[in-house]
């Protein structure tokens, strides 16, 4: 029951077709007795509450896209109207910058990190604390605690712990390991790994807490019944548990591999405008921001902000083509079950 | 994760047996899991936190020791100051009213989206869910060209406006299938008695959506709270930072006096960290019982 009822949201998500060919069991009988009501006074009602959020959306977020698109062919110092046109110029630049090409390779070294490092953790986490235990949403709490710090604050805290002559070095060598003392930040062969421990320690309890509203989904009489036929606690979760899990999986991943595409704040605070480039930790937004808006070019900026964004939505379309189309696909099949 | 824990418990009584049939020995490993992993977790935070009650000088001596002796003088310096408590306040005027807007908004949009029949309503939605494919790192060179042409550069109205127009999406999705779950008897009775459908949506849509909304709002609120990139564009005067923006002032400002920026960046986490322990049970937990019938 739970399961069917959860799909359509997943579902709609999608896009907009499935909202009319929808599986969704009340909702349309709901709409359809009222689509004889669309009167004008219906209509006068659907301006004035969509009015707000539309104008604000499209002036805000829709306009600057389309603009953006529009400024990336200019030579532009963000002054004015711009005039110096220069074609593909800045997209050309972009592609054959080697800096822009490293940073685009660290991003997906982070992209696909992040989901080999937080996904199995994450759902060994969640997996151990589905459960009834005393402490149990203190323990939650204290997981998510990472997730809720501002990136600035965490990456200062970070940053000076991390400092050759920081606290982690000094507990290293305290504890008779100094020979793995390192430069956590400037030294390009571990730089990338610091980010990644630093990314997991932040985002692994937004995973943890995603994964157990999941498990909360999964109906007991389910793992019940396997442990009644005599099936031990790894085989329930393995056979039953981590397949009915696989849509709040795949939702997350989405959402982490979309987070690791526009990772920002934590590398520019943590490693600055300068050293992010030849520490091996620059990514496509910190490029940007140094390339674009500090250098003064924002007809250059809004070409990088373009390529980020193609970027993004073609990693977003393919996962939705092939990974997320299962979860639709079950639905569309689970339903006449 | 709201989206999923919706359905299933707004349809479904609360039940509080939860599996507990593992045997005792299972539960003492995750214990100790769990110990391990807070303990991580918590440990930079701890650091920061008693980092600030050191001096520069043991600091320096020890990076890893603990304070012996304990000095509040630099809380105390950074509490007596008038900078912290002006960013704090900056940083909840724009947290407030983003989340406000976001509410307002995202709510009427979502009413109309998910209550009402009409031709573009399919295209409505897919708009604001494309807004998903538009995160404030995509948008912000040509975002901050549009603020600075309204004029609304070093101002606060120049953050919020734009924060609510990006947390739009997030809420839509969320709350148009929170709004579609209430059973149409309820509305069907409402209409019985005479409410017109703008009625239903104030007397009614409102109070039952609450859970929706509240977690739409926490979300709102501690993703401005936390806002980086945006400020920083939008925000030049110094009068006008948000709290992020000052600790990283602050930090490269006084980035010799270790322990003050240590007390600082811990003080500045406190106002995030209360407000999640008062919220947390909606966060994680909540959700429960949204339409009791």
């Amino acid at each position: 029951m739970t399961v069917r009822e959860q799909l359509p949201t997943g579902q709609r998500s999608s896009g907009p077709r499935s909202t009319t060919e929808g599986g969704v069991p009340t909702p349309p009988s709901a709409a359809r007795r009222r689509r004889t009501t669309g009167s004008w006074r219906s209509r006068l009602e659907i301006a004035v509450l969509t009015g707000p959020a539309l104008a604000v959306f499209l002036l805000f977020v829709i306009f600057p896209v389309v603009a953006a698109a529009y400024y990336g062919f200019f030579r532009w110092a963000g002054y004015g109207v711009p005039t110096q046109f220069v074609g593909l110029q800045n997209y050309v630049t972009i592609l054959q910058d080697p800096t822009f090409l490293a940073a685009l390779g660290h991003n997906g070294v982070i992209v696909v990190l992040s989901l080999v490092l937080q996904g199995p953790i994450a759902i060994l986490l969640a997996l151990l604390l589905n459960r009834k235990m005393r402490g149990q949403t203190l323990i939650r709490v204290l997981i998510f605690i990472p997730y809720v710090i501002s990136e600035v604050v965490v990456g200062t805290g970070w940053s000076l712990i991390l400092q050759t002559t920081g606290a982690l070095n000094s507990a290293l060598q305290a504890v008779g390991l100094g020979a793995l003392k390192v430069d956590w930040l400037a030294n390009p062969d571990v730089a990338i790994w610091t980010l990644m421990g630093i990314i997991t320690w932040k985002y692994v309890g937004f995973a943890v807490i995603l994964f157990l509203a999941g498990l909360q989904g999964i109906p007991e009489e389910l793992t019940e019944a396997a442990s009644i036929d005599g099936a031990s606690f790894w085989q329930i979760q393995r056979r039953i548990t981590l397949p009915l899990l696989g849509p709040t999986i795949r939702i997350w991943a989405f959402l982490s591999v979309i987070g690791a595409l526009q990772l920002f704040d934590l590398v520019y605070i943590i490693w600055g405008q300068y050293v992010a480039s030849t520490a091996g930790t620059s990514t496509m937004a910190t490029y940007m921001v140094v390339n674009g808006r500090n250098a003064g070019s924002y007809g250059y900026g809004n070409a990088v902000a373009v390529v980020l964004f193609l970027v993004s939505l073609i990693v977003a379309l393919l996962y939705q083509r092939v990974v997320l189309r299962r979860d639709t696909e079950g639905a569309l099949t689970g339903k006449g079950r | 994760m709201a989206v999923e824990a919706l359905p299933s418990s707004a349809l479904r009584r609360p039940r509080r047996s939860r599996s507990t049939r593992h045997g005792a020995g299972s539960t003492a490993v995750v214990y100790v899991v769990a110990a391990v992993v807070i303990v991580l977790m918590l440990a930079p935070v701890a650091y920061i936190v008693i980092g600030g009650f050191r001096t520069n000088a043991q600091i320096t001596e020890s990076p890893a020791g603990f304070p012996a002796p304990w000095v509040a003088r630099n809380y105390v310096d950074v509490l007596t100051g008038g900078l912290f408590w002006r960013l704090v306040g900056n940083s909840l005027i724009v947290g407030l009213l983003t989340t406000l807007g976001v509410v307002a908004l995202g709510l009427m949009a979502s009413f109309a989206i998910a209550r009402y029949e009409y031709r573009l309503r399919g295209a409505m939605y897919a708009l604001f869910a494309a807004g998903l494919m538009f995160p404030v790192t995509v948008a912000i060179t040509p975002l901050y060209i549009v603020v600075k042409n309204l004029g609304l550069t070093n101002t606060l109205a120049g953050v919020i406006l734009p924060q609510i127009a990006f947390g739009l999406p997030t809420t839509i999705i969320i709350l148009v299938p929170f709004l579609r779950a209430i059973p149409v008897e309820i509305q069907e009775a409402a209409e019985i008695d005479g409410a017109s459908r703008l009625g239903f949506f104030w007397r009614m849509v409102i109070p039952l959506s609450l859970p929706g909304v509240i977690t739409v709002g926490i979300l709102a609120f501690i993703g401005s709270w936390n806002g980086y990139l945006l400020p920083l564009f939008i925000l030049n005067n110094p009068a006008t930072f948000t709290l992020p923006l000052g600790v990283q002032q602050f930090s490269s400002q006084y980035s010799v006096d270790t322990a003050r920026v240590l007390a600082f960046t811990s003080l500045s986490m406190l106002p995030a960290l209360i407000f999640f322990s008062i919220f947390q049970r909606r966060i994680v937990g909540g959700l429960t019982g949204a339409v009791k019938g």
